[in-house]
């Protein structure tokens, strides 16, 4: 199983600085969710776990080694082990639904087109989708993008998925599907997990343990009871949903 | 003042920034190119594109350009040279210069509009991120089929737009300047060298590679949603117009200077 830590990790981008100094550790086989306000640097943090952007400064491990000194070949063969869930489920809108899970496949693999096509057809039918296989993904709604968005993360059976905002801009109800999906995906295939959203609810009910973000460093980590429980100002204030308290709203 | 000297600063580091990524996506590009016959469902598939989609676009504008070149060649020879020389005049200019540099002009600009546009959108959202994790290389699989496509055809376009536009001057030299086809394609035949078509093409080739270049890397560089889309689309058409006029000026110099240099 995956052993993923950040020591100390910087970013800026122009004159906003996104990290001041991260330190986070994802255990194996755990489910950590990252929480903070829009805007923290939470998906940003999430990028840099699997190279997909470069720090100004710090060190990321993945089972111990350093994958900021990787090069793309190196980058490309760390990457395998991973899945990724994109906001907007960032499908290509160019190919099917069947074709955009089977895309790793099909380049990675040597499988036949009809081995190919079974492996799509259960990776789909294991996020509770079926017979999409030949529509394109304009066809779809929102819930079932990201539906093949996860069939499509896990369609190399990674070790770790990454999900970014999974639940954002569904209804409660698909919300809920969605969580379900990704206790379920996670027993099923024994993944290691890391989860950003700023939806408690979905925080509560996946995480192992919640880090919070805030200002650029992690603030507090601990498990949902934990955090439910802390006296720190910063994490009640988000956990309430207040307008007042330690964390600036934006406006007056 | 320190506004103006700001301004200044950030306009000249964007200049570097913007040439250094595009020679870094050149070495990405040469460095994945051994991976080639692994992308030619995509090379082919934007070889269409590139090609029979320009065709109408290419037409039009060859055959007026080679029509506008007859009246316009017959009308400054019209009292000092013979009228035997006109598709001379007019076969000299298609090949070695309107021919590839105005294919490269409207065709980059609709080539590139559209490359940028696509990757662009793709990089805002977010599936060139998507293509990265899963450890795919978007150089290989989005950036050389592009730019192989233009590199060969934009010399299979300008072959096309040369014998379009001639035929326009040939059309418009018989109806309208009653110099008939028999002595404009005397006069076409008179200084006719293989050299000139080369040259034309290897102008092309280079012209193709600039236009998907600027297209992949403008679209690569694409930030900030709707608006980032339609600035790297007209910085791509922008970029690809002037290093096409840059550059034929190089060519030129290189090729009829030194290489195929006829003087004594």
């Amino acid at each position: 199983m995956i052993h993923i830590a950040c020591r100390n990790v910087w970013k800026r981008f122009v004159t906003n600085s996104v990290l001041r100094g991260v330190d986070l550790i994802v255990n194996p086989g755990e489910t950590l969710v990252i929480i903070g306000q829009s805007g923290c640097g939470k998906s940003v943090l999430l990028k840099h776990l699997v190279g997909l952007v470069d720090p100004d400064a710090g060190n990321i491990y993945v089972d111990g080694e350093d994958i900021t000194q990787y090069r793309r070949k190196k980058l490309f063969e760390m990457r395998m082990r991973f899945g990724m869930v994109f906001q907007g489920a960032a499908l290509f809108d160019s190919l099917t639904v069947g074709e955009n899970v089977g895309f790793a496949l099909r380049e990675h693999t040597d499988k036949t087109d009809e081995e190919i096509a079974e492996i799509c057809e259960r990776k789909l039918r294991m996020v509770g989708l079926d017979g999409v296989q030949n529509k394109a993904p304009s066809e779809l709604s929102g819930g079932m993008k990201k539906r093949v968005g996860f069939a499509r993360a896990i369609a190399l059976d990674p070790e770790c998925v990454l999900y970014d905002e999974p639940t954002t801009g569904l209804d409660p109800i698909m919300a809920d599907v969605i969580n379900n999906l990704m206790i379920k995906l996670k027993k099923e295939l024994e993944l290691t997990s890391v989860v950003v959203t700023h939806d408690l609810a979905s925080a509560y009910r996946v995480g192992d343990r919640i880090a919070m973000l805030h200002e650029g460093k992690i603030i507090f980590t601990g498990t949902p009871d934990e955090v439910r429980r802390t006296d720190n100002e910063v994490v009640q204030q988000f956990i309430k949903g207040s307008a007042e308290g330690p964390i600036e709203a934006g406006f007056e | 003042m320190l506004g103006a000297f700001r301004s200044v600063g950030i306009i000249i580091l964007n200049f570097f920034q913007n040439v250094g990524g595009t020679f870094i996506l050149v070495g990405q590009v040469l460095g994945c190119v051994k991976e080639l016959p692994r992308t030619m469902e995509q090379t082919f598939f934007q070889m269409q594109e590139v090609g029979i989609g320009s065709i109408p676009l290419v037409m039009v504008t060859s055959v007026f350009v080679g029509a506008v070149s007859s009246v316009q060649a017959a009308y400054q020879i019209q009292d000092y040279v013979p009228m035997v020389f006109l598709g001379t005049f007019v076969g000299k200019s298609v090949i070695l210069e309107l021919g590839p540099v105005l294919t490269a002009l409207v065709v980059g600009g609709k080539v590139s509009a559209s490359m940028a546009a696509e990757l662009g959108t793709m990089k805002v959202t977010e599936q060139i991120d998507a293509m990265e994790m899963l450890a795919i290389d978007p150089v290989r699989y989005l950036v050389l089929p592009r730019v192989v496509a233009c590199l060969v055809m934009l010399p299979v376009l300008t072959i096309f737009a040369d014998c379009l536009a001639i035929l326009g001057g040939m059309v418009v030299a018989n109806i309208a300047l009653s110099v008939s086809t028999a002595t404009f394609t005397e006069g076409l035949r008179l200084f006719f060298y293989v050299d000139d078509v080369v040259s034309g093409l290897l102008k092309a080739m280079a012209f193709g590679v600039i236009i998907g270049l600027m297209g992949c890397f403008n679209g690569f560089r694409t930030h900030g949603g709707a608006q980032g889309v339609g600035r790297s689309t007209m910085h791509a058409v922008v970029s690809s117009c002037i290093l096409v006029l840059i550059t034929n000026y190089f060519l030129a110099t290189v090729l009829f200077r030194i290489i195929f240099y006829k003087g004594a």
